[in-house]
């Protein structure tokens, strides 16, 4: 299986051509392509699902591809490792680097391939004098005899290009390095990948963040929907037309919102801080209401509900629920004043999978179903039949295990449990990640009729057209701060995007 | 069309019949293997059907009984409480320290009892709220309280007790055989039963060992739950450590040493997983009687202590791997039904292992 060379120019460094990869039912990645010269530094950018990820793991040999090609300097690849990636001079540097934390500096950079000296000891005087050369190189400075523990994020990031270096790496992706990075650690973090790329180096950055990408790389490509869209020359593009292609798609008649009738303020939420999470976040949501938490992952939009709630901490503010004050990190008071809260993780936090479907669905009012005192698994089913039924759950019988079920009607079975509660307010993160397409018009055709029935909602999503189809009201989130509050008639997805990637923040607010 | 009023679907409350809930469960084993090894020792142990057997076996395992209850509780949210024979023989100290400084036994068992309540509230308070790993805080307060208890009476033992009381502790139910002491392990098995079966404190002690996280999620108290239990332990174990002290009329440091581990294996014996999630208080009750059984049978037979722990670890060993050997085997069963096209991304080498 020999492939040909493309007719423009010589072999591309790293190259991909129509890749696709399903997980079971869900395809995550349809069709991905990206072309990376030697000596160059290629933005890849997209939208939260735009299947990213997906394409570097594929690269990085952690998921095997189900079609198309992977080329290496014009050779065909197949990865079955993230052994076999590395030996072909693939290196990905994740977000959060993962170091052995009482390992020294040296170690963790030899990690497994240290070299020997005589009589097969460990020759820790070469590693460490490499180590020092390597840094040299990278022009930082970290003593590489110190423990990898309190590094700072960035210098455990040049830690793994150190790595990455010395294993000779060609071509080194880094997947949103920067989100955890201040100004000045970017600025030498972009130094580096500088100096890579003038020694014929080709490297790959993923960012949600445009200024970066215009000031650092050469090329873009653009990914949505799990499908390449154009490869541009940074040169010949500007934010703008970058937006437009990674949002590019009409929105509004997939999302079946019918107009409610907005009543009087339900959750008030005032100065809510948590120390590293959010920051001063007030926010209204009233009844018949669907308020759209917007930004993009990791901004703190699911924090700061799950501290609405009161599953987790918070350090300032006040939550008040239909007037009612809701005690910090008590989800009992929250749901005594008329709180239903659907995390983002089903298996873990939504569902105890391994109990069965009638007593995940009577889980939160079981305290109320017990007749002088006793509690029977009958008055379990009897209670939560019903609303199995109004949610279409489809299982064999009650009492089977909920792991045994679909995504799909598993989160039907968590939105079943929350709405047996009958409540005021309903918090809902992520409704229909990962679950098949008909499902998810039915939960967006729910959650319309609750609001319609004067329930206030107030919707996490990471889908942007999820969020414009459903929201009356968009709010942005931004590194823990509520960035813009953009009405339903106004809100489209460039100034949702703008105001979620700092790069604009005063033109949306 | 709309999902809220359409009760299109009705279901059945059960994937099985009735029969197969109640007969295909490990408990009905370990109950069919407690009856079997009854009816086996009857009819070949030679006085097993005497008079003083179950009295005597029921005197012995009365306090294992006891404390299995509120450890059964405990490893079903997934903690540990391995202090639970410390407390016995501190409940057992106290007894006699009060009883000697004048205080009547009653008096004396409450105090003990209570401090059985707060070694519990240390030990719920460390693991719920300060979020230790139970197995670490209990090992360290098995061997504190042990030494509280050695302190306070050194090597010496209190004896001396009223007969009245340790008539009462050694008494049976008429001319039943039965000691009296099972009466309050009857109202106790009974509390505890309904309190894990029948109750929403029992729903969320099953939520928190199968996944603490959605638990909370879902408004069960975690820690207070938690809390709760241990106090329960501390409390029972120290009531367990009364009845010992005047069934053997002797209050010692040492006494009941090592008693945790009987408890834990009875526990896991009767079904229990020790990871938590997974229990029934019936099997447990069977699993404490049957190792109970099987000790008496053999001593009756004249066989060393050694060789009757030897068949009561491997007996343990082969209930902990039953479940998982069962598992393999009907997993490779279906895995043998269900070979599709294998997907791309299964690992290499699978189809070669087939045997």
């Amino acid at each position: 299986m020999s492939q040909p060379t493309p007719a423009t120019g010589p072999a591309a460094a790293l190259e991909l051509r129509d890749v696709a990869k399903a997980f079971g039912a869900v395809v995550a990645l349809r069709s991905g392509s990206l072309r990376v010269e030697a000596g160059s530094i290629h933005a890849l950018v997209g939208e939260n699902g735009a299947g990213k990820s997906t394409l570097v793991k594929i690269v990085a040999g952690v998921h095997r591809r189900d079609a198309g090609e992977l080329l290496l300097d014009g050779r065909s690849m197949d990865f079955g490792s993230t052994a076999e990636s590395k030996a072909e001079g693939i290196a990905v540097i994740y977000q959060e680097p993962t170091l052995f934390p009482d390992l020294s500096v040296t170690e963790n950079i030899f990690m497994g391939r240290q070299p020997v000296g005589a009589g097969r000891r460990i020759d820790r005087a070469a590693m460490h004098t490499e180590a020092e050369q390597l840094f040299r190189r990278l022009g930082v400075h970290i003593d590489p005899r110190r423990p990898a523990l309190g590094l700072s994020i960035a210098d455990q990031q040049i830690i793994e290009i150190a790595k990455a270096i010395s294993l000779d790496a060609r071509v080194l992706i880094m997947d949103e390095p920067t989100a955890a990075l201040s100004g000045v650690e970017v600025e030498r973090l972009f130094a580096v990948a500088r100096s890579l790329r003038d020694e014929g180096r080709a490297l790959v950055f993923i960012s949600h963040r445009f200024d970066e990408v215009f000031d650092l790389c050469d090329t873009i490509t653009v990914m949505r929907d799990g499908s390449y869209v154009d490869a541009v020359r940074t040169a010949d593009t500007d934010v703008d037309s970058i937006v437009a292609m990674m949002v590019g798609r009409e929105v509004g008649d997939l999302f079946p919102k019918t107009p409610a009738e907005i009543g009087e303020t339900v959750l008030k939420v005032e100065g809510l801080s948590s120390t590293g999470e959010f920051h001063d976040v007030s926010f209204e949501v009233r009844a018949g209401e669907i308020v759209g938490l917007a930004g993009l992952v990791g901004a703190g939009r699911s924090e700061i509900a799950r501290a609405v709630f009161g599953v987790d901490r918070y350090d300032a503010g006040s939550v008040t629920l239909a007037g009612r004050s809701v005690k910090p990190h008590d989800p009992r008071s929250a749901i005594r004043a008329g709180m239903a809260f659907v995390p983002e993780d089903r298996r873990k936090q939504g569902l105890v999978t391994e109990s069965s479907v009638a007593r995940n669905i009577s889980g939160v009012i079981r305290g109320g179903l017990a007749r002088a005192g006793l509690l029977t698994g009958a008055a379990e089913s009897r209670s939560a039949a019903p609303w199995a039924g109004r949610l279409e759950v489809k299982t064999g019988a009650l009492d089977m295990n909920a792991a045994t079920m679909s995504g799909g009607n598993q989160q039907k079975v968590v939105i079943a449990k929350w709405l047996a509660t009958n409540p005021r307010l309903l918090i809902i993160d992520e409704p229909t990640r990962g679950i098949d397409v008909g499902t998810k018009a039915e939960v967006h055709r729910l959650l319309s009729e609750l609001a319609g029935q004067g329930m206030a909602i107030l919707m996490i999503s990471s889908e942007l057209p999820e969020v414009l189809g459903m929201a009356d009201r968009v709010l942005v989130v931004c590194e823990g701060r509520i960035t813009a509050d953009i009405p339903r008639d106004e809100a489209t997805p460039e100034n949702v995007m703008r105001a979620a990637t700092r790069s604009s923040q005063e033109a949306a607010s | 069309m709309t999902t809220l009023q359409a009760t299109t679907r009705s279901y059945v409350a059960h994937e099985y019949p009735l029969w197969r809930r109640l007969l295909l469960t490990r408990e009905t084993a370990i109950i069919a293997v407690l009856v079997a090894v009854v009816f086996y020792s009857i009819g070949n142990v030679e006085n097993f059907d005497g008079p003083l057997t179950l009295t005597y076996l029921l005197l012995d395992t009365a306090p294992i009984l006891l404390i299995a209850l509120p450890m059964t509780l405990v490893i079903v949210t997934g903690e540990i409480d391995l202090s639970v024979a410390s407390v016995v023989g501190l409940s057992s100290v106290l007894l006699g320290v009060l009883f000697e400084a004048g205080y009547s036994i009653p008096v004396a068992a409450l105090v003990a009892v209570l401090a059985g309540v707060a070694c519990g509230a240390l030990n719920g308070f460390l693991v719920a709220y300060v979020g230790l790993p139970s197995l670490a805080v209990t090992i360290g307060t098995l061997a504190l309280f042990r030494g509280v208890a050695a302190g306070l009476v050194g090597t010496k033992a209190v004896t001396g007790f009223d007969d009245r009381w340790t008539d009462l502790a050694t008494a049976k139910i008429g001319a039943t055989g039965v000691p009296v002491v099972m009466i309050l392990f009857v109202v106790l098995a009974i509390a505890f039963a309904f309190l894990l079966h029948f109750t929403s404190f029992g729903r969320g002690v099953f939520d928190i060992g199968l996944n603490s996280e959605a638990a909370h999620f879902t408004g069960v108290p975690v820690e207070r739950t938690k809390l709760i239990l241990f106090v329960l332990s501390g409390a029972v174990s120290a009531l367990a450590g009364v009845y010992f002290t005047l069934r053997f009329g002797s209050a010692r440091g040492d006494n009941a040493t090592g008693m945790e581990l009987q408890v834990i294996a009875a526990v896991l014996l009767g079904g229990v997983s020790i990871f938590g999630g997974r229990g029934r208080l019936h099997g447990v009750i069977a699993g404490v009687l049957l190792i109970g059984v099987i000790s008496s049978a053999l001593r009756l037979e004249g066989v060393t202590v050694n060789v009757t722990n030897i068949i009561i670890g491997l007996l343990l060993v082969a209930s902990v791997m039953t479940p998982s050997v069962l598992a393999a085997l009907s997993g490779l069963a279906s895995r043998r039904n269900n070979r599709g096209p294998s997907p791309s991304s299964a690992p290499v080498g699978v189809g070669t292992q087939e045997r």
